[in-house]
């Protein structure tokens, strides 16, 4: 019974998911904040409805190409911009993913403002779920790697890992790469999913959001990005009672947490088998050490 | 510790509520008839729209009359005996939310028609949604011919109301050329707007053919206040015709700006334009200006519907509104002559509506989903009123 609509709600969580674990890799844990990573999502979006609309590849080659379209921009872009230390670089960003969307909102080839009608539906839940498992075991793979301490050390202290031997411009670059690979094939779900383009979509608004969910999910912690991707994206659709007043809930909503929690839903722990058995030995010890003093009052 | 405990658990709480929320709430339900009618004698219709977000004004208005329809019909026994319920869902503008919502309304709620939405970009991307659960749509201002066709074929769910753009394109050309007699016009747009860019590609392409030259034309951004750049522009090929297709807001300040600056040639716009904001922000600048319009808001058609709107919600109908309704009219004659509330049936009813709105005739044609020669009206402003001047039908 309706589980349509469910099932649509977590692929959506899904596309938005694939993007953020990019943006966890390059904010959480290299430290680079980035506004434009809706201008990746467009490239890829794009890239990828031009693959199957006009080749008629499959959908998972045209997503890679898609992925691959978005990661030869961002090389582009991290070469001229990488240099820029700090705010500069997230200025930057967010001036190409303004660009990429005016861009779009003027080539007639692909709709132009208008959008992009009759992209196949190839996206569902379980292609999206799959993609999404096979992100995360990659990423978890590459942040537990040499190359993701490398990354770290980046993001803790940039001038003492450029003094203990480590190119921090290629880690950098590695990092924004990936990252722009993931925003692309998130980008090319999107638009097998909306079965539409519109530049629309790829606002400055959508990759403050993506930035949103990897802050409110906890930096540098992959499960943070997973449940920040999840309630951001189902949290709109929880308010709909709400009605004309629901956006105000979301925005309250988020400043609450943000509050309670400062460091993020998840505040850069992960959650994975052995942690959870940690945490659930903790409270059942605490809890016997309760009963314990209890009777021991008696 | 207690606080990781916390956070767990309040994201616990939140993602199950994901699954709550599929199963309650009935938000936004007309106020039922007095009489309390058992569940199956209600026929659910959904309704789709921003009521959040710069067009809020137009869709809070659509939901409005959508829920004054559906509880006089109520009052009057209902449709087929049944009555009728409408659940509205905010869209914000944003295609994404536009899918969930029709997901939302097919699935969750079982509606069997959905009016709305407003937007095109929000019209096109439901209609999977629409052919797997085999309900129809009717949208109100969605004027972009792809809502209802797409590669030469039609969507067998989707149904609009109004006129496309095209036809708009062409009659705002027509009568430039035709009527006010111009010979050169130019045209400023919003280069990031689906809407602004289809008028504008549609007036070009009429107005050269009826031996009109384009001598500027324009883009800004959307969200710009400053026109003055391009406006100067313009008035340096000084044309005897300025098209302006994009919404009221922006209509009233560059129109100000364009007075600002010496600019006399006459302005033009589309549907984007007749709001009560336009009048008070900038009603000198506009004086004198022509827009098309789905209607002509002084015809004794509408006037029965102004005064009810008026005195139940004590505001004046924005333009969506009276659209709004002929698309309530539309499904009360689909789900009649259907015979029930299922949506495959009343696609198929709605094939074949023609009836009387009051927006015009509406008799919507097989190939299209598009109500056929609907005129579209001439209107000008004159000490800050709208005044009709003449039907008018492009060729």
């Amino acid at each position: 019974m309706g589980n349509e609509y469910i099932l649509g709600i977590f692929t959506l969580a899904g596309i938005n998911l694939m993007t953020v674990l990019g943006l966890s890799l390059l904010t959480g844990f290299t430290g680079l904040f980035s506004f434009g990573h809706a201008g990746f999502m467009a490239i890829g979006g794009y890239a990828t409805a031009l693959m199957t609309l006009n080749f008629h590849w499959p959908f998972i080659p045209s997503l890679m190409v898609g992925g691959l379209a978005a990661a030869l921009v961002s090389a582009v872009l991290g070469k001229v911009t990488l240099k820029l230390k700090g705010d500069y670089f997230c200025i930057a960003t967010l001036g190409f993913g303004e660009a990429v969307r005016l861009i779009l909102d003027n080539v007639q080839t692909f709709g132009g403002a208008r959008g992009w009608p009759g992209i196949p539906h190839y996206t569902n839940f379980w292609n999206v779920l799959g993609i999404n498992i096979v992100a995360i075991i990659i990423l978890a793979n590459l942040i537990h790697s040499r190359h993701g301490r490398n990354m770290i050390a980046v993001r803790e202290e940039e001038l003492a890992s450029q003094i203990v031997g480590i190119n921090v411009f290629k880690y950098k670059m590695i990092s924004l790469v990936i990252s722009a690979a993931y925003a692309g094939i998130a980008g090319g779900m999107m638009g097998h999913y909306m079965t539409f383009l519109q530049p629309k979509m790829f606002s400055l608004v959508k990759s403050t959001e993506l930035t949103i969910i990897v802050i409110f999910g906890g930096l540098g912690s992959i499960s943070g990005s997973v449940l920040g991707a999840l309630v951001l994206t189902s949290l709109p659709e929880i308010l709909r009672a709400f009605s004309s007043w629901r956006l105000v809930f979301y925005g309250l909503a988020v400043i609450f947490i943000m509050i309670s929690r400062p460091e993020g839903l998840m505040g850069g722990y992960e959650l994975t088998p052995s942690s959870m058995k940690r945490l659930y030995r903790n409270i059942v010890s605490k809890r016997s050490k309760a009963v314990h003093s209890a009777g021991g009052d008696k | 510790m207690k606080k990781k405990v916390l956070a767990l658990l309040m994201v616990c709480m939140m993602i199950v509520s994901v699954g709550l929320a599929g199963c309650s709430s009935k938000t936004e339900t007309a106020a039922p008839a007095e009489t309390a009618s058992p569940a199956d004698e209600t026929v659910k219709v959904g309704w789709m729209g921003s009521l959040t977000g710069d067009q809020a004004v137009w869709g809070q208005c659509e939901l409005n009359t959508v829920k004054m329809l559906f509880e006089e019909i109520n009052g009057k026994g209902g449709v087929l005996g049944k009555k009728l319920e409408v659940i509205g869902y905010d869209t914000k503008g944003d295609p994404q939310e536009a899918v969930n919502v029709a997901k939302r309304l097919t699935t969750q709620d079982k509606v069997c028609a959905i009016l709305g939405p407003n937007a095109s970009g929000n019209a096109i991307p439901i209609a999977p949604v629409l052919e797997e659960a085999k309900v129809p749509d009717i949208a109100t201002v969605a004027t972009n011919p792809k809502v209802t066709v797409l590669d030469g074929k039609v969507k067998p769910y989707n149904f609009r109301v109004c006129f496309i753009d095209p036809y708009q394109g062409a009659v705002a050309a027509g009568y430039a050329a035709d009527i006010l007699k111009a010979k050169s016009a130019a045209v400023l747009y919003d280069v990031g707007d689906d809407y602004s860019q289809g008028l504008t590609e549609f007036f070009e392409e009429f107005f050269v053919k009826k031996g009109g030259t384009i001598v500027a034309r324009e883009g800004f951004k959307t969200g710009d206040v400053d026109f003055r750049p391009q406006l100067s522009k313009i008035k340096a090929a000084n044309p005897e015709v300025i098209f302006m297709p994009y919404f009221f807001k922006e209509v009233a300040l560059s129109a100000n700006q364009a007075r600002e600056l010496g600019i006399d040639a006459i302005l033009m716009g589309g549907d984007g334009w007749p709001s009560e904001q336009l009048i008070s922000m900038a009603k000198d600048a506009v004086e004198g200006s022509f827009f098309v319009n789905h209607l002509d808001y002084e015809d004794p058609e509408v006037q029965d519907f102004k005064t009810r709107y008026k005195a139940k919600y004590g505001k004046d109908v924005e333009l969506n509104g009276y659209l709004v309704h002929d698309a309530v009219l539309m499904f009360v004659d689909g789900m009649t002559r259907a015979g029930e509330a299922n949506g495959e049936k009343i696609a198929q009813a709605l094939e074949t509506t023609d009836i009387k709105g009051i927006t015009g005739r509406i008799k919507i044609s097989k190939e299209t989903h598009n109500p056929e020669g609907k005129d579209a009206a001439i209107l000008k402003i004159v000490d800050g009123k709208y005044v009709f001047q003449q039907k008018f039908a492009a060729e």
